[in-house]
């Protein structure tokens, strides 16, 4: 059976999607090769390499997938699923066995072919033995990789996943020259429009055009790209004004009235998945009360919390952790509001007439964390709760508070899909799970989902869960924060830019060109 | 001349005793740090399975005697051993693919030459400048002159460096684009580049260091003009600014030289926060993303670096001190 997941028609009705929120103007331009792009990165370390299982952060995520090396699939800027390496691909109607048509005459920076030999071998080093990648659960879930031909590949999966062509595209999993894939990691030897010039971990990578690239009719349109590691914010803004760089990702919020003022910046915003969170644990008192929680669900002011906080730069959550940039984003859930009313009516429900709590926070959590815990201390005292704000040491907050303490502040980036979102914090047991959170029509509703290929039934099954977690679940989401990136007057892209992540989904340097 | 080469390797020695207390110390405050490498690599994702095999991976479940007396004594053989950065990154799923990486050494080799550079650069700037503004200072003392120039280098030396660094930012990149704001020199690049690069980080440091030397030159020199000998040179008729160079300024020299051989000790180990404000890809940035990610190899071998640095520069500024004052050979 042959499908396309398209979201385009979701993403006209949603109102937080991705669009662009500067004006566009340099943005009509049509493509054209030629010119180099300089990108002032943050998120570049010392310890980076051309190895897809040890990418996490922004730089490599950039100069790996969609630059250097490609993945079998590719999450367009208006949120479509197509190929990269792969031509074509289908699913049994249980979702279990997918086959892919790989693309003909595509060939490695070092003159390889590539063919399902490298699909086979760059899968098989998410899971060999002592691999620590953090593509391991997808792989892993494959329990039968089969080679039917030269350029095409059967996995069987051990359980149903409807989404498993979307899972494809993440950055972790590049594929590699088969039998040399120790000398594609050690050089970046990849099938991306792009080959390696010279990399300087946490410094500096240059890379050129490869000439004939497979995609070469609608990407890779730089001459040269020079990626400069610029992890302090102030200096990536001054590059950018100074030109010494033409785009720069994670703008400073402080500065962006300033860079609006400049004629010849574009300020790139986009509200994607990357949430701001209180998860608190389930099988905890007073948690384990669905009217305490409720309690705490209208005693949030959500919207303060994103005016000051996100300095207007983000969108409101509604306890969801399903976010504007996935497919079946249920935007039309009642938004939850703050209500010392209705809050103090849940208490009283609950048997209390006042509620003692602590919440455990640290800047390690995110960005503002603590003053958000002050300001949730501050909206939830109108309603007779009084949270006590516990600062907790950032160092080793993840070991020590989150998942252990009964209530905290925490962060997640959100996933491409709502299955893998949920798989990772919402299932019965996962280790991820940070509330503990366990529902018998919510857990149905997630395997059920799983082996459903059909677009429409999915959007149900997604909108039921959203529902069920949006008004009983046991994580307080005020807000999904902005990707706030920045270019010049030089760079130009279409008028849709990806919400999954910085930069055009980070592939801001197979997408944009020079004007 | 005896004396000197026994007094030179005497300091040596006592250079080398205290560069081995120093390394207890930087091994003991590294190992400190709360959290680890496994934590801040892993991140959210630091589950104590996760963490345990990182830490077996690396060594790090062994007692911290065991694993100082190792890295002792691999220093002592010149291996300052590898970046565990690149361990963990080398066993991930046990390829051979660890032959390809560099040691710690390595890795900071063309860091150091880097900074190097830049304080050398600095210091051709720096030192004659404030050296010159001092004799003249004391020269024209209480003068205007005078007055503005302690004014001026006190405002500077009082300020943080990163604010010195954003102010000649905005007024000699954004505002008068003259000169750029990224420092981020690489190999390769030519001579009048890299010297075009490094300027604004350099400035920025000829800020910080001149107070120091300018006024050391000009209290030096001062307190020297009350002496006898100077006075009988005033009295043999001689002009104010001869008196100065040739009979006060030689005899000041030791201070001066010791002053100035501090100021080098910090344009290599003080040049951190002005590193990172230009993007300059030095041992000061290597250092800050080091600690950031708890790579303990590279900041101890860093914090060796800087030890080392400022031993050495204050042996040298004791041993020039003593061959301009042949007095302090002989120590009652």
């Amino acid at each position: 059976m042959e499908f396309n997941i398209s979201r385009r028609s979701m993403m006209q009705g949603t109102a937080a999607a991705g669009m662009l929120a500067a004006s566009g103007a340099s943005a009509m331009t049509t493509p054209k090769r030629g010119g180099t792009l300089r990108l002032g990165l943050k998120g570049a370390n010392t310890s980076d390499t051309w190895d897809g299982r040890t990418h996490s952060d922004q730089y490599m995520i950039n100069m790996g997938h969609g630059c250097v090396f490609e993945c079998l699939t590719q999450v367009e800027s208006n949120g479509d699923l197509t190929g990269e390496l792969a031509e074509s691909w289908s699913a049994s109607p249980d979702a279990k066995v997918w086959t892919f048509q790989l693309r003909k005459g595509v060939k490695f920076h070092n003159g390889k072919s590539f063919g399902a030999d490298d699909v086979l071998a760059s899968l098989q080093i998410h899971v060999e033995e002592g691999a620590k990648s953090a593509a391991k659960p997808i792989i892993a879930d494959i329990e039968e990789m089969k080679k039917l031909g030269s350029h095409e590949v059967q996995l069987t999966l051990k359980s149903s996943n409807a989404d498993f062509a979307f899972l494809m595209s993440d950055y972790h999993i590049l594929m590699y020259p088969e039998g040399m894939i120790d000398e594609a990691i050690a050089k970046g030897i990849g099938t991306g429009p792009y080959r390696v010039v010279s990399f300087d971990p946490g410094v500096r990578c240059v890379v050129k055009r490869v000439d004939d690239h497979h995609l070469a009719d609608n990407s890779g349109y730089f001459d040269e790209i020079e990626a400069i590691a610029i992890n302090d914010g102030s200096a990536r803004t001054n590059a950018l004004l100074t030109g010494q760089v033409d785009a720069i990702n994670a703008l400073e919020k402080k500065t962006i009235p300033l860079l609006k003022a400049n004629p010849s910046i574009t300020i790139i915003e986009v509200t994607g998945n990357l949430q701001y969170t209180f998860p608190m644990l389930v099988a905890v008192e007073p948690f384990n009360d669905i009217n305490v929680r409720k309690a705490l669900k209208y005693g949030c002011n959500r919207q303060e919390m994103v005016d000051k906080i996100l300095q207007g730069h983000g969108a409101v959550g509604n306890d969801s952790p399903v976010g504007p940039a996935n497919q079946y984003f249920a935007a039309d859930l009642p938004q939850i509001e703050y209500d010392p009313d209705k809050s103090k009516f849940f208490l009283k429900k609950a048997g209390m007439t006042s509620l003692n709590i602590d919440l455990s926070t640290a800047e390690a959590a995110f960005s503002g964390a603590i003053d958000a815990s002050l300001l949730y201390q501050n909206s939830a005292k109108e309603a007779g709760i009084n949270i006590n704000v516990v600062q907790e040491a950032s160092d080793g907050y993840w070991s020590n508070v989150w998942l252990k303490k009964p209530w905290c502040a925490c962060y997640w980036s959100g996933r491409a899909t709502e299955d893998w979102m949920f798989k990772t914090a919402y299932e019965r047991g996962v280790p991820w799970n940070d509330t503990g959170w366990d529902d018998a029509r919510f857990q149905d509703l997630l395997i059920q989902g799983r082996g459903e290929l059909n677009s429409d039934n999915r959007r149900e099954i997604y909108h039921e869960m959203q529902q069920i977690i949006s008004e009983e679940g046991a994580t307080i989401l005020p807000m999904f924060a902005n990707y706030i990136d920045a270019h010049n007057d030089k760079v130009a892209h279409g008028n849709v830019i990806g919400n999954l992540w910085m930069l055009d989904n980070s592939r801001a340097c197979k997408r944009w060109w020079a004007v | 001349m005896a004396g000197i080469g026994l007094i030179i390797i005497k300091r040596l020695g006592l250079g080398l005793l205290t560069m081995l207390m120093v390394s207890i110390l930087i091994f003991g405050a590294v190992n400190l740090l709360p959290g680890d490498f496994a934590q801040a690599i892993l991140g959210q994702g630091a589950t104590p399975e996760a963490v345990q095999a990182i830490r077996r991976d690396l060594g790090l479940d062994q007692p911290l005697v065991e694993r100082y007396f190792t890295w002792l004594f691999g220093v002592l053989q010149g291996d300052f051993g590898n970046s565990f950065a690149e361990l963990n990154f080398s066993s991930y799923g046990g390829t051979t693919a660890s032959a390809n990486f560099g040691s710690v050494a390595d890795k900071l080799a063309p860091r150091f030459n880097n900074t190097m550079f830049l304080a050398g650069v600095t210091a051709l700037f720096a030192v004659p400048v404030s050296i010159l503004i001092g004799v003249l200072a004391a020269l024209y003392r209480n003068s205007i002159f005078d007055r503005v120039a302690n004014i001026t280098t006190l405002t500077s030396i009082s300020s943080p460096e990163f604010f010195l660094a954003y102010i000649l930012i905005l007024i000699l990149a954004v505002l008068n684009p003259i000169l750029p704001s990224l420092s981020n020199i690489y190999d390769g690049m030519d001579f009048a580049d890299r010297l075009e690069r490094s300027m604004l980080p350099a400035l920025t440091l000829t800020l910080v260091v001149t107070a120091h030397m300018m006024r050391m030159t000009r209290a030096a020199i001062i307190n020297l003009l009350a002496s006898p000998f100077i006075e009988m040179a005033r009295l043999k008729g001689l002009s104010p600014f001869r008196v100065i160079l040739f009979h006060a300024l030689p005899n000041a020299l030791a201070p001066i030289i010791n002053v100035v051989a501090l100021n080098l000790a910090f344009l290599i180990t003080g040049v951190v926060v002005v590193e990172v404000v230009f993007v300059y890809p030095g041992i000061g940035q290597l250092f800050v993303d080091s600690v950031k990610i708890r790579d303990i190899p590279v900041v101890q071998a860093c914090c060796l670096l800087f030890a080392a640095a400022y031993i050495l520069l204050n042996l040298t500024a004791d041993i020039m001190a003593i061959l301009s004052n042949p007095r302090l050979r002989h120590p009652k």
